[in-house]
C-alpha cells in the first residue's frame, strides 16, 4: 500500500498520495451519481408502509400491489405499446433521414440535420402546449397516433445522432465498389452499408424506445384518458405522496432497463458506438 | 464497350451527381414531415397566439405583463438562477470526475464509465422519485445526519430549492462528464511530459497545457446543460415542491389551471428566444452536434 501511494500516478511524477484528494473526490462524485437508483432498490422490497432503508422485513408487498393493480397494468400495457411502435416509427425515419443527409454531402444537408437535432433543445413544455394545442382542434388528443408521432419527433434526433456517427466511422468507398459492381444505390445500402451500421441502429432503436418510455411532459397533456402512460401515472401520484408502489415500478423500470442496455452491450461488444 | 468521356459526357454525369444529391436529401423528408407537423407548426402557431388577446385582437399585452408584473421577473430570475447553479456545480464535479478517469487505467475507468451511464440511461422520474424519498424528513440523509450526530432537527432538504438543485445536478451530469471525458481522451498526453521536461510543475503543466485544451470540451458540455437547464419542467415540480417555479412550471400552469394560452405561449416564446439565442452564439464557438454527441 505504502509503494503503491508513494509511486508515481502519472507523467508528471505525481504520487498516488499527492493525489488522493482526486481519488476521494472522484468516489464521492461516482457514489452521488449511483447512490439514488442503488438505494431504491433494496427499499421496493421493504414490507412497511414507509420506506426503509435497509428494510426492517422484506416483501413483495409493493410488487403484488403493482402487478394486482388493473390501472398500473393497463399504463403498463399502453406505454409498452407506446414505446414499441414509436421504435418501429422513429429508427427507420431517423436512419433513413441521417444516411441521407450524410451522404448527399450539400450543405444544405448540413442545416437539415441541424434542424432535425433541434427537439434536444427546445423547451419540451412549449412542444407539448404547442401540440395539445393541435391536437384539441384535430380531436387527437389521447389517441394512440397522436402520442406515437409525438414521441416520434422526439426520439428521432437520437436516432440520427447515433446512425450518424456510425456512418462517419464507416468507409462509405465500400458502397461505391458494391454500385461499380452493378448494385443499385438502395441494394448497395441495404446488402453492404446496413449490416455494418447495425450495432447503431440496435442502439438507436433502444434509444428511440426509451425515450418514449420515458416520456413525461408530452405525456402529461396528450396521454391521457384510454391512453395513459405509466410515467404520466407516476409523476402524478409522484405529485401527490410518496407510494411504495412506485419503488417496485421504479426497480423494474431500472431493471428492463439495465438489461436492454446490457443486451445491447454484449450484441455489439467491441463494434461501433 | 470503352467509354469516352467527352465534355457531353462530363455534363450528364454532373447532373447525374446532381440529381442524386437532392434525391439522398429526399431521404430526410418523412423526418422533416414529422419534425414540421409535430413541432415547428405547433411552436409557431403558439407565436401567433401569444400576440392574440382575451378579446380576440392582436395585442402586445402578454408581452407588457412580463414586463409590468413582478412575478414574472421572479420566475425568470429562478430559472436562470437555478440553471446557473445547476452548471457551476456540475463544472465543479464534472471536471474532477473527468479528470480521474481519463487518468485511469482501461478497466477502472471503464467500470467508472458505467457509474455515469447507469444514471444516464435510468429514467429522470424514477431518479427523481429516488431523491424525493432519499431527501425527506424522514429520509435517508436526515436519518443518518441525526444518527451520525451532524444535525438535530431534520433538515428540510426537499420541497424547496436544495432538493431541486441536487436533482437537476444529479440528471446533468452525465451531459458535462461525457463530452468532457472525450476531449480530455484526444488531448496529446506528450504535450503534458513536454511541459513537464521543460521544468513545468504538476500543477503548472496542468495549468498551462492540460487545462486550456481541455476548455472546449468544459465549455461545450456547461453550454448544453445550461440550456437543457433552461427548459426543465419534471425536477422542479417534483423536488420544488411549488416553491421552485422555473418557466416551463409556469407555462405548464398557465395551461392546466387557466387555459391562458395567449399567457403560456409568451412566456415560451421567450423561453425559445433565449434559448436560441443562447445557442447560437455557443454555435459560433462549435456545432450543435458536437456539443451533444462528443464525437469528434
Amino acid at each position: 500500500m505504502r509503494d503503491w501511494l508513494n509511486a508515481s500516478a502519472s507523467d508528471t511524477q505525481v504520487t498516488h498520495r499527492q493525489r488522493l484528494w482526486l481519488y476521494l473526490v472522484g468516489a464521492l462524485v461516482l457514489f452521488f451519481l449511483v447512490a439514488p437508483t442503488l438505494i431504491v432498490v433494496p427499499m421496493s422490497f421493504s414490507a412497511s408502509q414507509y420506506l426503509e432503508f435497509p428494510p426492517r422485513e422484506w416483501s413483495l408487498r409493493w410488487y403484488s400491489a403493482y402487478l394486482a393493480s388493473p390501472e398500473w397494468m393497463q399504463v403498463t400495457k399502453t406505454s409498452f405499446l407506446i414505446a414499441a411502435l414509436t421504435t418501429l416509427v422513429a429508427t427507420p425515419l431517423g436512419t433513413l433521414a441521417a444516411y441521407g443527409l450524410f451522404a448527399s454531402r450539400m450543405r444544405l444537408a448540413r442545416a437539415l440535420h441541424t434542424l432535425l437535432l433541434t427537439p434536444i433543445i427546445v423547451p419540451l413544455v412549449l412542444v407539448a402546449i404547442g401540440v395539445f394545442y393541435a391536437f384539441v382542434k384535430l380531436k387527437m388528443v389521447n389517441t394512440l397516433i397522436g402520442i406515437v408521432l409525438s414521441h416520434s419527433m422526439l426520439a428521432i434526433p437520437l436516432v440520427v445522432l447515433v446512425v450518424n456517427a456510425a456512418l462517419k466511422s464507416y468507409d462509405m468507398n465500400q458502397e461505391l465498389v458494391a454500385r461499380s459492381l452493378g448494385a443499385s444505390r438502395p441494394r448497395a445500402f441495404f446488402t453492404i452499408t446496413l449490416p455494418q451500421i447495425r450495432f447503431a441502429l440496435l442502439t438507436a432503436a433502444l434509444l428511440a424506445f426509451l425515450t418514449s418510455f420515458d416520456e413525461v411532459i408530452m405525456a402529461q397533456f396528450i396521454a391521457g384518458g384510454d391512453n395513459a402512460t405509466l410515467t404520466r401515472k407516476m409523476f402524478s401520484a409522484l405529485r401527490d405522496q410518496i407510494d411504495p408502489t412506485i419503488a417496485a415500478i421504479s426497480t423494474l423500470m431500472i431493471g428492463v432497463t439495465t438489461l436492454l442496455l446490457g443486451l445491447t452491450q454484449l450484441l455489439g461488444r467491441g463494434k461501433g458506438p | 464497350m470503352p467509354v469516352v468521356a467527352g465534355p457531353q459526357h462530363a455534363r450528364e454525369l454532373k447532373q447525374d451527381a446532381r440529381r442524386e444529391r437532392w434525391l439522398l436529401l429526399g431521404l430526410s423528408g418523412p423526418a422533416m414531415l414529422l419534425l414540421v407537423v409535430m413541432m415547428i407548426l405547433p411552436v409557431a402557431w403558439l407565436f401567433g397566439l401569444s400576440f392574440v388577446g382575451d378579446d380576440g385582437h392582436w395585442t402586445l399585452a402578454h408581452y407588457q405583463r412580463m414586463l409590468d408584473q413582478p412575478s414574472f421577473r421572479r420566475i425568470f430570475l429562478t430559472t436562470f438562477q437555478v440553471s446557473l447553479i445547476t452548471t457551476v456545480l456540475c463544472v465543479l464535479t464534472g471536471y474532477p470526475l473527468a479528470y480521474l478517469i481519463a487518468h485511469l487505467p482501461p478497466r477502472a475507468a471503464n467500470l467508472c464509465l458505467i457509474a455515469v451511464l447507469l444514471p444516464f440511461w435510468t429514467s429522470i422520474l424514477v431518479r427523481t422519485y429516488a431523491w424525493l424519498v432519499l431527501l425527506q424528513r424522514k429520509g435517508l440523509i436526515n436519518q443518518w445526519g441525526q444518527a451520525l450526530g451532524l444535525w438535530d432537527e431534520p433538515l428540510a432538504l426537499v420541497h424547496n430549492l436544495t432538493g431541486t438543485l441536487i436533482g437537476m445536478v444529479h440528471i446533468m451530469l452525465p451531459f458535462l462528464v461525457l463530452p468532457l471525458l472525450g476531449a480530455m481522451r484526444a488531448i496529446d498526453m506528450n504535450l503534458i511530459r513536454a511541459a513537464s521536461s521543460l521544468g513545468a510543475s504538476p500543477a503548472r503543466a496542468f495549468r498551462t497545457v492540460f487545462l486550456p485544451l481541455s476548455l472546449p470540451g468544459l465549455i461545450a458540455g456547461s453550454v448544453i446543460i445550461f440550456i437543457l437547464c433552461l427548459g426543465f419542467y419534471i425536477t422542479p415540480a417534483v423536488l420544488g415542491g411549488g416553491k421552485v417555479i422555473m418557466v416551463s412550471n409556469q407555462i405548464a400552469n398557465d395551461i392546466e389551471m387557466f387555459f391562458n394560452w395567449g399567457a403560456a405561449s409568451a412566456l415560451g416564446v421567450v423561453l425559445l428566444t433565449l434559448t436560441l439565442v443562447l445557442l447560437w452564439s455557443a454555435g459560433r464557438l462549435m456545432r450543435l452536434d458536437r456539443m451533444l454527441g462528443g464525437e469528434h
